[in-house]
């Protein structure tokens, strides 16, 4: 397979493009793939927190662009699982340290090295996110089934189109399924009729990704919550595989998880 | 199961609707790039060139940016009142006078 860069973005911030980032990238690792976590949200730094590599973080990929260190020295590897690595954001600098031009180049040295290259962008659709989708391949676009969310999610696949990268594929998040049954939540097919895009994944609203979060360890790791499985059935498509999606609505939220442990059952 | 069809059946404006409803609507206008105001002042120069060709009922006129299948269309309903005759005329005498 060819090295790919995927961009994570979803122009509303708070949807949970750093989670979802943090946790496809340690499925895609775990699964043999080797994978680097960029975190392109310059001066507002998040994704080694939400990793639990906020201690080993050295060097940034400021310092790698202006020269101040090698590649290698500025990534931070995951003793948890081979084959990921960190590639972390400079706290103190603002997105005009680096250009589009750069991250494209940046991106071809990191693609020199691994075949996955998570890039995970700042909310909004200024600089910021034109630098982190300067040298993508793909686009994940993050949503939650709320219309704000959906609107932004909107104009961000126009972004995306007017930029060539394609495809850009669709991770619902945060769909709680009590609500949608009641009529009071957007259904999958209501958000996927008015975004023209492919959907690659939903992903239930879990109050383990909190508690994951606090303790820095992606549920991608080992948890067995509701979004574990979800968040690996996006890595395992990003691979081209084929895998069915989840149905949400038939699981009470109190009994979804034994509702995911037949699921399991069966694909085994 | 029958408390959800039940509720389908009795509660015709779930928020989901209206949230649909009002999301389709907004990014219409999103897509095609044009705000409120901008379609009001389209609506206004509209009618003033109609109005040089046909008598129209400018108070019930119906403009809107309509999504069908993927693409936007302007769909405008404007009642015609009477249709002028004078203005091609108009047009032609000047053209006479004028080639005098």
């Amino acid at each position: 397979m060819e090295p790919k860069v995927i961009v994570v973005t979803s122009g509303k911030g708070g949807v949970g493009k750093t989670t979802t980032s943090a946790n496809i990238s340690v499925s895609l690792a775990k699964s043999g793939y080797k994978v680097v976590a960029v975190d392109a949200d310059i001066g507002l730094r998040n994704l080694d927190l939400v990793m639990g590599l906020e201690n080993r973080v050295v060097y940034n990929f400021i310092d790698v662009i202006e020269g101040n260190c090698r590649l290698n020295q500025a990534l931070v590897r995951d003793k948890r699982v081979d084959s990921l690595f960190l590639l972390p954001a400079a706290q103190t600098r603002t997105k005009d340290a680096v250009n589009p031009e750069q991250m494209v180049d940046l991106c071809k040295n990191l693609k020199k090295e691994f075949d996955f290259v998570i890039m995970d962008s700042p909310a909004g659709i200024e600089g910021g996110f034109q630098n982190a989708a300067a040298g993508a391949d793909e686009g994940l676009v993050v949503t939650t089934p709320e219309i704000s969310a959906v609107r932004d999610a909107d104009r961000i696949i126009g972004m995306l189109e007017s930029l060539e990268i394609r495809p850009n594929r669709l991770v619902i998040n945060r769909v709680r399924p009590h609500m949608v049954r009641g009529g009071d939540m957007l259904e999958v097919e209501d958000v996927l009729d008015v975004l023209a895009v492919k959907l690659i994944g939903v992903v239930p609203e879990d109050s383990s990704v909190i508690s994951s979060t606090n303790s820095g360890e992606p549920l991608t790791f080992g948890n067995s919550s509701p979004a574990t499985q979800a968040f690996e059935n996006i890595a395992h498509r990003l691979t081209g595989a084929e895998v069915p999606f989840l149905d949400l609505e038939k699981m009470n939220d109190n009994r979804f998880v034994s509702g995911l442990k037949k699921i399991f059952r069966f694909s085994k | 199961m029958g408390i959800g069809i039940l509720k389908k059946l009795f509660s015709r404006n779930s928020s989901r609707d209206t949230a649909k409803k009002r999301l389709q609507l907004v990014l219409v206008h999103d897509r095609a790039d044009i705000s409120p105001a901008l379609l009001e002042e389209l609506r206004g120069e509209l009618i003033d060139v109609i109005s040089k060709y046909m008598e129209i009922d400018s108070n019930n006129i119906e403009m809107e940016l309509d999504r069908e299948d993927g693409s936007v269309a302007l769909v405008a309903n404007i009642p015609v009142l009477s249709i002028k005759r004078s203005k091609k005329q108009d047009r032609r005498s000047k053209a006479k006078k004028q080639s005098k």
